[in-house]
């Protein structure tokens, strides 16, 4: 019975330890040896099944619902087995891999022979042509030619002599000005102290920079409008492009003094670089990086007390670009 | 003697509330606030007031508008916030420490209200108020300069300020009154059923959808940047440091 | 036989590379830290890929018009495009999916920040001089694409901020002399905001063809650091231009490597979980016509809004014809020219120099004072307007007026830069002269001790 036992005690012995070779002198050794570190090696493996333990976490988080605070707990299980990982393959690599210190050369900085060889071979093989520098204007033109071609389709990505599109703006003579809910806007309805956004009747692309307007009401005696400006307001109302003519984004500041005494006047605010205009001046810019005053939309005040655009914007509204001053705007 | 004692306390007790707090409101508005806004509240633009100098003529250096019809929603506003009194002429009015009590506040309320006809303190129902609609109208109207988690702003020459302290009435009476450079959004232009909108977001605002964790202020990306470098990459820097110590000395 | 020999010999059979991967395996690596900042930028980027691929399976690229129905009642039946309430789905309503949203946002964020760290370590240690000039373009030129790229990153999401961000991109774009709009109208299919089929663009350039860019970029850049071999200082004699001393990719360097790869990945995991990072259900929808204060891009980009802020407002015109737009100066000239320095700094050295040499040495910044005040005037330079471009929050914070602070930095960010640069000179030079005389302290302190040791030893002996 007891000679049955060591048998298969020893084919258990013989199986488990088969593979493990016995590891060389330490003469023949590459990586040299340094005796075993326990207490690293505890650390180490402690903070490799802590860190299983942290990703199973996270499958545990994930499938029960009731845990609130679901990212939080998610991050930290799965950031908690990695940071748990790292710990554990740095303490691996300080204290229980050996450092070798080890020397080496730099490789060549360069290699002449080679590089005469490489350079003959080239320079050998074109020995047969007589003609090799119309040859080489062959070979480029060929490049170009065939380069030129597959670049052209990328112009159907988009207009780009259309230099008209940016003028274009949904402005007509005669449209009537609306809120975001499509609501005429009546002139009684811009008072002074407050700011409204207008948009055209009937046109579905609210997005357009061309469309949006910024109204305020200012009091008729308070106006300084320049002369090309002149009579532009509707009984005080004005109408400005909401587009800021800096970098395109929305005005959507209004400051506006209770108490005029002590408080600086009333100006029109980009939220982004705070370019600065002045409404009783048509939109001029006194503060900030914008270099043109802000568009002013003419108004005008039908007979049921709606407001209507005389015509488009005299110029181009939005950023500036090589042809901003170019024309008036269409019609 | 004691009950003659208590039958006079009911007594004044139950005299008319209104009568006794507007003659004590006055008295605390001529103490401090007539230097601006002169003795009987009729605004000053920085002229001297008082023929002679002298000792019993009031000095006016202030520069302050007219409370006349005013009522009592912007006396409370101003009052309330501690916008008012102001410490001196030409700086933007700031939420400050109450020096009044509120017995006092109500009777200078009272006062203020009394010069005309004015609107009363606003009874503001942000629970009837669509959360959405709020966004969409704070957006609109108030983002451009409070931003749009009410964390407040800049505009050129002046302070937005965040909203996390405003009440809901504080909040109502601001969008009716315009204070300092704020824009006046009249009823026609914002409801009452909006502003009980607004309302509703901006006390969301004040403790919003933080799912993410830490919510950083809600400003976005200059305190993530922060956080990015002398959080992040000075973790990682110290990571390297334990690391990269290879060579023995 | 053991698995391991197994392994080997399969591999080996079947490919031929078992000098090759013993070559790799016994590859040196130089002591010092300052050499894992790359290592943490790739892992950062190996994050992103991770979390990005994830991400494509629920982000739509659809600029059409649609309306929310979601869990989250601030947004409830508001107008959106598609592309924003994919990104409010994924971080409501995807399990996991604002884990992996912010981990994302935030690796972008340390990959930079990764880069340029890396970036200075290598500048300030000459480690860009021959032969190592073609990894230093390379290297720069990455951080060109990864700036682009976490722009179009963020931008993709159309909430009000990043939307807001765009419209001025596309302004910088429009500024550029002769053909910025031509160019805008051609890449936006039209005049902002274009048409639908921008969107797409913008995704397969951020997915795909950027990442493959990328890629590939890191690959060359790594195989010309593998095959010239990485710099070293020089710490021990027996270091030179000729002979490296380091430690072995494997055993010794594998771990570390390994470890510090999951310390970025668990970090990163972390904050995604932890620290909340663009939390665009807050900031609502892009419009052109709505837009709120404290917009800020992702800190990368500060330099530019702080530039855009800075230039006072003028068009260069001529006639009728603007020539130069105010936002080409700060958007697009201070960046050309801030990169062009950076591309151009290790030609100009060598002419400036006459050293044509090849280095595998590194140079401590104060043995090089020239590079080095150069190198801290650039990056005051480029540090003061990244901060004046957040000037307004310090307003809300600190309550210094706006108008006074941009004036400040104007003047302030055009001399300072120079006299900081003057400063480091001075520094290093200062540090230079202190060697002799601390090598000599140090030396007399050991004839000291020795003195002092040798001296016990006979007393004791007597």
């Amino acid at each position: 019975m007891s000679r049955a036992k060591d048998i298969l005690l020893s084919g258990l012995v013989l199986v488990a330890s088969r593979g493990r070779r016995k590891p060389r002198k330490d003469a023949a050794r590459i990586v040299p040896d340094a005796g075993p570190n326990p207490g690293a090696e505890t650390a180490a493996i402690l903070l490799l099944f802590l860190s299983g333990l942290c990703g199973v976490a996270f499958v545990v988080v994930y499938a029960l619902d009731r845990i609130p605070h679901q990212t939080q707990f998610l991050g930290l299980a799965i950031g908690g087995a990695f940071v748990l990982l790292a710990a554990a393959l740095i303490t691996t690599g300080l204290k229980l891999i050996v450092t070798e210190e080890l020397a080496d050369e730099y490789p060549p900085n360069e290699h002449p022979h080679e590089q005469q060889l490489i350079a003959d071979v080239v320079e050998e093989s074109g020995s047969r042509l007589t003609r090799a520098r119309l040859f080489k204007l062959g070979l480029a033109a060929a490049g170009g030619g065939v380069a030129a071609a597959a670049l052209t389709p990328a112009v159907s990505f988009g207009p780009f002599l259309r230099i008209k599109y940016f003028f274009g703006t949904p402005w007509r003579p005669g449209r009537r000005l609306v809120d975001e809910n499509g609501r005429p806007w009546k002139a009684s309805d811009i008072e002074e102290q407050d700011f409204y956004t207008a948009f055209p009747e009937n046109d579905p692309d609210r997005e357009a920079l061309g469309a949006a307007l910024v109204l305020v009401r200012l009091p008729k005696a308070s106006l300084r409008l320049p002369a090309e400006l002149r009579g532009y307001d509707a009984d005080g109302i004005l109408a400005f492009s909401k587009i800021c003519t800096h970098a395109g984004c929305a005005i959507s500041l209004y400051r506006t003094p209770k108490f005029a005494p002590d408080s600086p006047k009333p100006a029109l605010v980009c939220p982004c670089h705070y370019s600065t205009f002045d409404p009783a001046k048509g939109g001029r810019v006194i503060f900030g990086p914008a270099p043109r005053p802000l568009p002013m939309l003419p108004l005008s005040i039908d007979k049921q007390g709606y407001l209507r655009a005389r015509h488009n914007f005299d110029e181009a509204i939005g950023p500036s670009w090589w042809g901003v001053r170019n024309r008036s705007a269409n019609p | 003697m004691k009950v003659l004692a208590a039958a006079a306390v009911a007594l004044v007790l139950a005299l008319p509330a209104s009568a006794a707090n507007v003659e004590h409101g006055k008295q605390l508005f001529g103490q401090y606030c007539v230097s601006c806004h002169g003795p009987n509240a009729e605004g000053a633009t920085g002229q001297r007031y008082g023929g002679t100098a002298g000792r019993d003529n009031q000095i006016l250096t202030g520069l302050a508008p007219s409370l006349h019809g005013v009522g009592a929603l912007a006396a409370d506003f101003y009052l309330r916030t501690g916008y008012m009194p102001l410490k001196r002429n030409g700086i933007q009015p700031r939420r400050s420490k109450l020096i009044f009590g509120e017995r006092d506040l109500q009777d200078l309320i009272a006062y203020v209200a009394s010069l005309g006809k004015g609107p009363p303190v606003p009874q503001p129902d942000p629970a009837s108020g669509n959360l959405a609609q709020g966004l969409h109208q704070f957006t609109d109207h108030c983002a451009g300069c409070h931003q749009v988690v009410a964390e407040g702003g800049v505009v050129t020459g002046a302070l937005p300020p965040p909203l996390e302290d405003a009440t809901s009435t504080q909040i109502a009476e601001a969008v009716r009154i315009g204070p300092y450079v704020m824009p006046t959004f009249s009823k026609k232009a914002i409801s009452d059923a909006q502003l009980n909108s607004i309302i509703a977001y901006v006390q969301y605002a004040k403790h919003p959808d933080d799912r993410g964790g830490w919510s950083l202020g809600h400003v976005g990306p200059v305190p993530e940047g922060l956080v990015t470098w002398f959080l992040a990459a000075a973790v990682l820097v110290a990571v390297c440091m334990v690391i990269g110590k290879r060579l023995r000395e | 036989m053991t698995m391991t020999r197994k392994v080997v010999r399969f591999v080996d059979q079947r490919s031929g590379s078992a000098p090759l991967l013993r070559k790799i395996a016994r590859y040196l690596f130089p002591d010092h830290w300052s050499f894992l900042l790359g290592e943490v930028a790739l892992y950062a980027f190996m994050v992103l890929v991770a979390t990005g691929i994830y991400l494509t399976f629920f982000f739509v690229d659809s600029t059409k018009d649609t309306v929310y129905h979601g869990p989250y009642a601030p947004l409830q039946g508001q107008h959106m495009t598609e592309a924003y309430k994919s990104v409010v789905d994924i971080s409501m309503t995807v399990k996991a999916g604002l884990l992996i949203r912010q981990t994302h946002h935030w690796a972008a964020n340390v990959f930079v920040a990764a880069i340029i760290l890396h970036l200075m370590r290598v500048f300030f240690t000459g480690a860009f001089r021959k032969p190592r000039g073609l990894t230093w373009m390379v290297g720069v030129t990455m951080l060109m694409l990864t700036l682009l790229e976490a722009y179009m990153g963020y931008s993709l999401v159309d909430d009000l901020l990043s939307g807001m961000g765009l419209v001025i991109g596309y302004s910088v774009g429009m500024s550029i002399p002769f053909i910025g709009a031509n160019l805008m109208e051609w890449l936006f299919k039209g005049p902002y905001p274009g048409q639908h089929a921008f969107w797409p663009r913008m995704y397969i350039l951020h997915v795909l063809l950027f990442p493959i860019l990328i890629a590939v970029l890191l690959s060359v850049h790594l195989l010309l650091v593998a095959m010239r071999h990485h710099t070293q200082f020089r710490k021990k004699r027996s270091q030179s231009n000729h002979t490296i001393v380091g430690v072995p990719m494997y055993p010794g360097q594998t771990p570390r490597s390994l470890g510090l790869l999951c310390a970025v990945v668990g970090v990163l995991f972390l904050l995604g979980g932890l620290v909340q990072i663009n939390p665009i259900w807050l900031w609502g929808p892009y419009h052109t016509y709505l837009s709120t204060n404290g917009a800020q891009p992702d800190w990368y980009l500060g330099w530019l809004i702080g530039a855009l802020r800075l230039v006072p407002g003028f068009d260069v015109v001529i006639g009728n014809y603007t020539l130069i737009p105010n936002p080409f100066w700060g958007g697009a000239l201070y960046p050309m020219f801030v990169f062009g320095f950076l591309y151009f700094w290790p030609w100009f050295e060598r002419r400036l120099t006459g050293d044509h040499a090849f280095h595998n040495l590194l140079e401590r910044p104060r043995d090089n004072p020239l590079r080095t005040a150069v190198g801290v005037w650039m990056v005051t330079w480029v540090l003061l307007v990244l901060i004046a471009g957040s000037s307004d929050r310090v307003y809300v914070l600190f309550d210094i007026p706006y108008v006074p602070q941009i004036w400040f930095y104007r003047f302030f960010n055009l001399f300072f830069p120079i006299v900081a640069g003057f400063g480091a000179w001075w520094v290093c030079r200062e540090l230079q002269k202190g060697e002799p005389v601390e090598e000599d302290r140090e030396l007399a302190e050991a004839q000291a001790r020795l003195a002092a040791w040798s001296s016990r030893r006979q007393s004791s002996e007597t």
